[in-house]
């Protein structure tokens, strides 16, 4: 369980791009050298723009290929788009671009007496690999994987084929009740030693964060990665300004604060972008709307405190926007943010 | 480190230039080493020691478990060893006070109410077996500790002695090298157990997927120093010829076990039957540290006199002061090979068994997409 996490950048070519569930694309990639690609590994992508820029993004590996020269990315195309997945989805085969071998920042540890993997959506992605290696170790493991529908639910088919009475499937109406799954941990013998790694929407990872915690289940067990990318409501417009350099940004919805800032000369600080280190923490003086916190960087109590923020991954809404349903939806509320888009006042360090 | 493609490098290779003659050989990963001596891993403090290149922590928690963490804190890189041990089997970094627990898990930051849920140190497989403490810093996933080598004499009724560590400084190759040939001894060690006979004696060699067995007999010979005091210890005021043998037996990845001996000649001792006769067993595993630098853990075992403190002591210090002789050659030779880079190995024929053990380590690293040459 290293943690491989020095970039090192190839030139990689697109293989194949194919459709394997509504609205994800299976993505792999050629790298020239061989790889080692352990489970809950990433890599980092400069996704080509049609401006000709690249933008940086992480996505899961999904699997390798016995040669280790193929590796396979799955990539949700999400309404509001920041630009990644876009792009992402029209990339052809034959097409060149930047790519880090894997890292690591998601490691499945050896030895638990049991393991439970639990998917919303597209984070499947990070858990396929653990699965795989879980079983093929003869390791004693669940998987529970959460989606709206089964079309929208990639690699559904291939786990149940491969994983059958492991795999728990939660969709099209039947919920996944966390507090009865948690229920079911605390209550086993093996409790102490049951390893739970999350992938999924920020709402479905802060419920099992909390109910983890709530039935004392040991912290360092509770293994989850987060992108920063989902949140409570879907992303709108909203202005933010920072009194002392008398500005004035609105962040539209395809970026984030820290961008929108930087793009306006504000020397931000930060370090990981994803919402985990809490260098780019910003303080609110003043808010109209609601602040949607993204990262896993602040406390339940410091967000509830509503005095700061991470501006990589956090964002504001209009007050009054509801809650959205469909944790994957990001369709931007453009409407509601125009005509009352959520003003945040903050300050920097 | 860069990731070779194995097809690349064959197709750069001609069949002359074989790496198995490597100066300075690499190490399978995929492999379990000695790390410490079990008596050196404590609950009470950290002991730092490098294995394969790779900076370990090693401790005990407070029910005995060995533990192995990478040697340097999440954060900024601090080593851990320079940390304490705190209740509840967690290490606190000696900077700034993040704590991990024995799965490498970070579980407290300083001053902040989460922790970032990428911190983590690794944290290696380790057994304790032997009386020593394995690690594996390969993938986990293949790390069983049924293929520990064999040496159950180290921890056994029928067998009594002791060993030290040697920190030698030359590539772990060049220490298998030496062991697996020990013609070596009528030069190295002329004064203890060193004999013409050595090298005129015949000697057999053997090998199966992960094991080399050289064997030799001498028959009807004079027991040197060394032997002449071990069979008086058991046959007091014992004059005359012996019957000696040496079975060099290595266990991949670096572990050498040698049955030593000699009878009295003529009793019997090439046939098996060894009861006029005084057995032992040199232990040897060494541990890569970095490409130029071995821990070299041994032990001499001895089947007789069990209840005699002394003999262990005479022992341990007797082959303590042989294994002076090799560290001061190997290293030397260390020094020459560095000193010629354009210069490359030749073979004789009683490389036989290291070369066997060469060509085993090289296909454990192929299997691993490694180059033999580090």
């Amino acid at each position: 369980m290293a943690a491989e996490n020095k970039k090192v950048w190839h030139t990689v070519t697109v293989e194949s791009n194919d459709e394997v569930a509504e609205g994800i694309r299976r993505i792999v990639l050629r790298y020239p050298t061989r790889q080692k690609a352990k489970p809950g590994t990433h890599v980092d992508l400069e996704v080509p723009q049609p401006s000709g820029e690249t933008l940086s993004r992480s996505y899961s590996i999904v699997d390798v290929d016995p040669t280790g020269h193929l590796i396979a990315l799955s990539v949700l195309k999400v309404k509001a788009s920041r630009g990644g997945s876009a792009a992402m989805h029209t990339l052809s085969a034959g097409t060149s671009l930047r790519a880090t071998e894997p890292l690591q920042n998601f490691p499945l540890g050896v030895g638990a007496s049991r393991y439970v993997l639990v998917a919303g959506g597209i984070g499947v992605t990070a858990l396929v690999g653990m699965a795989a290696v879980l079983k093929a170790r003869g390791a004693d493991y669940e998987m529970v994987y959460v989606g709206r529908s089964r079309d929208v639910m990639a690699y559904l088919s291939e786990l149940e084929a491969e994983h059958g009475d492991r795999l728990r499937v939660y969709a099209e109406g039947s919920a996944l009740d966390v507090d009865a799954l948690l229920d079911e941990i605390a209550a086993d013998t093996r409790a102490a030693s049951t390893e739970l790694y999350l992938c999924g929407p920020i709402r479905l990872m802060d419920e099992v964060r909390r109910g983890w915690e709530h039935h004392g289940l040991p912290a360092t067990n509770l293994r989850f990665e987060t992108f920063g990318n989902s949140g409570s409501w879907a992303p709108q417009d909203f202005i933010v300004r920072i009194p002392r350099l008398g500005v004035e940004a609105r962040v539209d919805a395809n970026t984030t604060m820290l961008e929108a800032l930087e793009s306006l000369g504000v020397e931000m600080m930060f370090d990981c972008r994803k919402g985990e280190c809490g260098l780019c923490e910003v303080r609110v003086l003043e808010l109209d709307g609601q602040v949607d916190h993204r990262d896993v960087f602040l406390s339940r109590t410091q967000r509830e405190e509503g005095t700061r923020m991470c501006s990589c991954v956090s964002r504001v809404v209009a007050a009054g926007t509801p809650v959205r349903e469909d944790p994957e939806d990001e369709t931007v509320d453009l409407e509601a943010a125009a005509r009352n888009p959520g003003v945040v006042t903050i300050e920097t360090t | 480190m860069t990731m070779t493609d194995p097809q690349q490098t064959s197709s750069v290779e001609t069949a002359a230039s074989s790496t198995t003659t490597a100066k300075i050989f690499n190490f399978p990963l995929n492999a379990w080493y000695v790390a410490a001596w079990d008596y050196e891993l404590t609950n009470k403090g950290l002991l730092a020691r490098t294995v394969c290149g790779k900076p370990l922590a090693l401790w005990r928690t407070s029910d005995g478990r060995p533990v192995a963490l990478a040697d340097a804190c999440w954060h900024r890189l601090a080593p851990l060893s320079k940390g304490r041990i705190l209740p509840g089997d967690e290490v606190q970094c000696p900077y700034h006070g993040l704590q991990f627990n024995s799965a490498g898990r970070c579980t407290k930051m300083p001053a902040q109410q989460t922790i970032n849920p990428s911190a983590a140190v690794p944290s290696y497989p380790a057994v304790e077996r032997h009386r020593y403490v394995w690690v594996w810093l390969g993938d986990p996933d293949l790390a069983d500790p049924d293929t520990i080598p064999d040496m159950h004499q180290m921890a056994s009724d029928e067998w009594a002695g002791d060993g030290k560590t040697i920190h030698a400084k030359c590539n772990y190759q060049l220490i298998l090298d030496n062991l697996m040939d020990l013609t070596h001894e009528e030069f190295v060690h002329s004064s203890s157990i060193g004999q013409e006979e050595l090298s005129e004696a015949e000697f057999n060699t053997t090998h199966d997927e992960n094991s080399v067995t050289v064997t030799r007999w001498m028959r009807d010979i004079d027991p040197p120093p060394f032997w002449l005091k071990n069979i008086r210890d058991r046959f007091p005021g014992y004059e005359g010829k012996v019957d000696r043998w040496q079975i060099v037996r290595f266990q991949a990845p670096s572990t050498i076990c040698i049955d030593v001996g000699v009878a009295k000649a003529g009793t019997g001792a090439p046939e098996g039957d060894r009861s006029q006769g005084v057995n032992g067993y040199v232990m040897n595993t060494i541990t890569p540290e970095t490409d130029r630098t071995s821990h070299y853990f041994w032990a001499f075992m001895r089947n007789y006199r069990l209840e005699s403190q002394t003999i262990t002591t005479q022992l341990r210090e007797g082959v303590h002061g042989v294994f002076g002789e090799d560290e001061e050659m190997l290293m030397a030779q260390q020094q020459a090979i560095d000193a010629n880079p354009e210069h490359e190995f030749y073979s004789l024929n009683i490389d036989m068994g290291g070369m066997w053990v060469r060509r085993i380590l090289e296909r454990m690293m192929q299997a691993e997409g490694r180059d033999t040459r580090a």
